[in-house]
């Protein structure tokens, strides 16, 4: 049977992406396979996902690992010119005579591969006014035909072929188009509720058509070259472990959606872990007096309970085009875990430095502290380019003196410091006042301390340097923290 | 056993009956649930309608509920069994001067001196009932191991008695809020299920299902705002149940189309923090 062996691989290849499938959720996915068809692909994929994925954040990745193993199959997917056309170009050729037919004023010609580019932006600006499901399928399929260039064999990822049917189609211009022909049929003026309303209406429609190219794509290219290759090319990390330092668009978005929860689930761990700390030793005094109500039997002992004093962080961040993302993430998390910290200050640098502490302490929300920091902030002395010796040598100057026994100072960035003097007296400095130091660096370990890398000179003096790539060390550093 | 559902289609139309209004994926787990007989772990943001579907389950099936409330400091005596102790006591005063100590022992052990909590309850019923375990991510992670045996055996061993089998298995429900990461161990024994807000869709649908008297009109334009808030980011985004509140709120007040001052005026019962309210409210006046 050959679903047998489909779903091995599948299963493999979920291993291999990351996710955690023991031997019984494997068993289970059996199980479950065999009380649903497979020809009910929506709920097979449900039953799947309920048996293999445990966590919401994996469910991405599952999603793209399925569509590969079990998207419909056939020949209608071949990546070859002659289209031969079947019920879905039928039914669109239909509605496209029907579209002509209304006051575009050309003849009805050809099928569909006779359309300029031009009258297919039309067509699918239609569908996406109506929102037309079916036709936006067809589209999107048509695009693809049209627009991706696709060959059989060329080893080109999907993301190629996604841009070149993009960059035909315009979709950037397509939201103002849609926004502007929505306002001119209108009657009357649309308040400017209704305007965003039904501008959000576009874009959830635009981004459902990207969607289906997308899938689109994948589909033919796993026709083209079987699951496993594809599987192996489309491979993506979880948003745990999302590289700071290369993280795209899209993963950025990914990354801060997975950052809330979070945070409050360490939140809520270490609160739990300071409530529930080990007993300490026997209060006396207390046992004492309560030995007052046995008449001077100490039958109930107490004891003294460790109460560990938050520390004091201080976060010095190198914010300059390299490590900004990385920085940010760390505010981000740094602050919304700040109550577990008796204070936070944080302080930015490129070459010169700046305390930004205030505008967190103005607003509630986070995301708009950080895009004050980046606008606002003091950053630049020179030339904008990363000067860690000055900037540290500024920072002892002004801020050196709050630095007290109860103090963590927490400084990140790759220490790539463009050749200039490296002034590692401060961080000695800081070591011999401060309770701790350390260094975060989010540059894999193999490049530490190479080209203009001193991240060895500085963590020399620190408590310790740790890497912090993705959100899981992220995390795992600062529940240590605490 | 005989399976409660025939197909998928079943649990759907059947959920829809009790109005719950399920998706795909909701009616699938529910459908595997009882094929397979395993336990449901529904995770998910505040107020999606995780407590509901084991209510509404168990309304569907015609069993009776039985719910498990967790909080922090839960224990077996109050989640699986407790000896009587005073009941205990009496047998042993009553019969002080006639019986041999042996008997007394063994007697006191017996099904007659033990409380049923929610758990013991559910598996040692004779009528078919739906177990839920509400916001289990409350307990501590040793307590977690509790509820280890119950899920994967349908048992429970009481030292004094023995292992005490399920007459029949029961649909369990289990939810969680997703404060904590909960155990592999737990995770394992349970289909998982993630119940996120509803798409445009299904949302217009609820409301128009669960606000009498709504027009079309006026629910469509709901979902829309609330689907455009959610998008923003926010502390807490508005959840189902406060999509409810407002539509009634707005229904009260007589309101047939929503424009932007009335929206901002009720935004107080989507929204629950002051950063959120002002943020929203800026957003929904600002023309793009």
């Amino acid at each position: 049977m050959p679903v047998l062996d489909l779903m091995s691989g599948f299963i493999a290849e979920l291993r291999n992406a990351g996710l955690p499938v023991s031997l019984t959720e494997n068993l289970d996915a059996m199980e479950a396979v065999k009380v649903i068809p497979i020809e009910d692909r929506e709920a097979f994929k449900y039953a799947l996902g309920a048996t293999l994925v445990k966590n919401n954040a994996h469910w991405r990745v599952f999603e793209t690992i399925f569509e590969v193993y079990f998207s419909l199959r056939g020949p209608e997917y071949a990546i070859t010119k002659d289209g031969q056309p079947d019920d879905f170009w039928r039914e669109m050729q239909e509605q496209m005579d029907q579209v002509k037919g209304q006051g575009e004023g050309k003849g009805s010609g050809g099928g569909m591969d006779s359309l300029t580019p031009e009258e297919i932006t039309a067509m699918l600006m239609r569908a996406l006014m109506s929102g037309d499901q079916a036709m936006m399928r067809a589209l999107a399929k048509q695009s693809v035909q049209r627009f991706a260039g696709m060959e059989p064999g060329r080893p080109v990822g999907g993301t190629y072929y996604l841009y070149r049917t993009l960059r035909n189609l315009d979709l950037d211009n397509m939201l103002q188009k849609l926004m502007d022909a929505n306002r001119e049929m209108s009657k009357q003026e649309l308040t400017s509720l209704e305007e965003r309303l039904e501008k959000d209406e576009f874009e959830s429609r635009i981004e459902q058509f990207k969607q289906e190219i997308e899938s689109e794509i994948r589909r033919r290219l796993v026709a083209d070259r079987g699951a496993e290759a594809m599987a192996k090319t489309l491979r993506k990390p979880l948003p745990e472990d999302v590289e700071f330092m290369h993280a795209s668009r899209d993963e950025m978005q990914s990354l801060k959606k997975a950052l809330y929860p979070l945070t409050r689930k360490l939140a809520a761990r270490l609160a739990r872990k300071r409530r529930h700390g080990r007993k300490g030793p026997l209060d006396f005094r207390n046992t004492v007096r309560h030995s007052l109500s046995y008449g001077g039997v100490p039958a109930d002992p107490k004891f003294r309970y460790p109460r560990p004093a938050k520390p004091e962080l201080m976060v010095v961040a190198d914010i300059s085009g390299s490590v900004a993302a990385f920085a940010r993430f760390t505010l981000m998390f740094v602050y919304a875990i700040q109550n577990q910290f008796s204070k936070v200050r944080s302080f930015v640098f490129i070459d010169g430095i700046d305390e930004v502490t205030k505008y967190f302490k103005s607003t509630e929300d986070i995301g708009e502290a950080i895009n004050r920091v980046n606008t606002e902030a003091d950053v630049v002395w020179v030339d904008g380019h990363s000067d860690y010796g000055h900037a540290f040598e500024v920072f002892w100057e002004r801020y050196g003196k709050d630095i007290t026994s109860k103090t963590t100072v927490l400084l990140l960035g790759d220490a790539r410091n463009n050749y200039h003097a490296a002034q590692s007296w401060v961080v000695k400095e800081m070591a011999k006042r401060a309770r701790h130091v350390y260094w975060l660096n989010p540059e894999p370990k193999s490049y530490w301390n190479t080209g203009d890398s001193i991240v060895g000179e500085y963590g020399a003096h620190t408590d310790g340097v740790f890497e912090c790539r993705n959100l899981r060390q992220l995390e795992g550093f600062v529940e240590n923290l605490t | 056993m005989k399976p409660r559902f025939n197909d998928v289609a079943t649990v759907r139309s059947g959920l829809k009956n009790v109005n719950y209004l399920a998706d795909d994926g909701i009616a699938g787990v529910v459908y595997l649930a009882d094929r397979l007989g395993k336990p449901v772990l529904i995770e998910g943001p505040a107020g999606t309608g995780k407590t509901q579907l084991a209510k509404s389950v168990a309304e569907l099936t015609g069993a009776r509920l039985i719910r498990l409330q967790c909080y922090e400091g839960l224990d077996e005596s109050k989640a699986l069994y407790e000896w009587n102790y005073k009941k205990q006591l009496l047998r042993i005063q009553a019969d002080k001067n006639s019986d041999s100590w042996s008997e007394v022992h063994d007697d006191i052990f017996s099904k007659e001196f033990l409380l049923t909590r929610p758990l013991l309850e559910a598996i040692t019923s004779e009528d078919p009932v739906v177990l839920l375990i509400d916001e289990v991510d409350r307990v501590e992670l040793e307590t977690e191991a509790l509820l280890l045996e119950i899920l994967s055996e349908y048992q429970v061993s009481i030292p004094e008695l023995g292992t005490i089998t399920a007459k029949q298995i029961p649909l369990v429900f289990l939810t969680s809020n997703n404060t904590r990461e909960l155990s592999e161990a737990l995770k394992r024994r349970c289909l998982y299920l993630h119940v996120d807000y509803p798409d445009l869709e299904r949302e217009k649908e609820i409301v128009l299902n669960k606000v009498p008297d709504i027009s079309e009109n006026l629910a469509d334009q709901i979902a829309r705002i609330v689907r455009s808030i959610r998008q923003l980011d926010l502390k807490k985004p508005p959840s189902v149940s406060e999509t409810l509140d407002w539509a009634r709120t707005l229904m009260l007040l007589g309101i047939e189309t929503i424009d932007a001052d009335e929206a901002k005026e009720t935004l107080h019962i989507l929204l629950k923090y002051q950063t959120d309210i002002a943020k929203a409210a800026k957003e929904l006046s600002v023309t793009k």
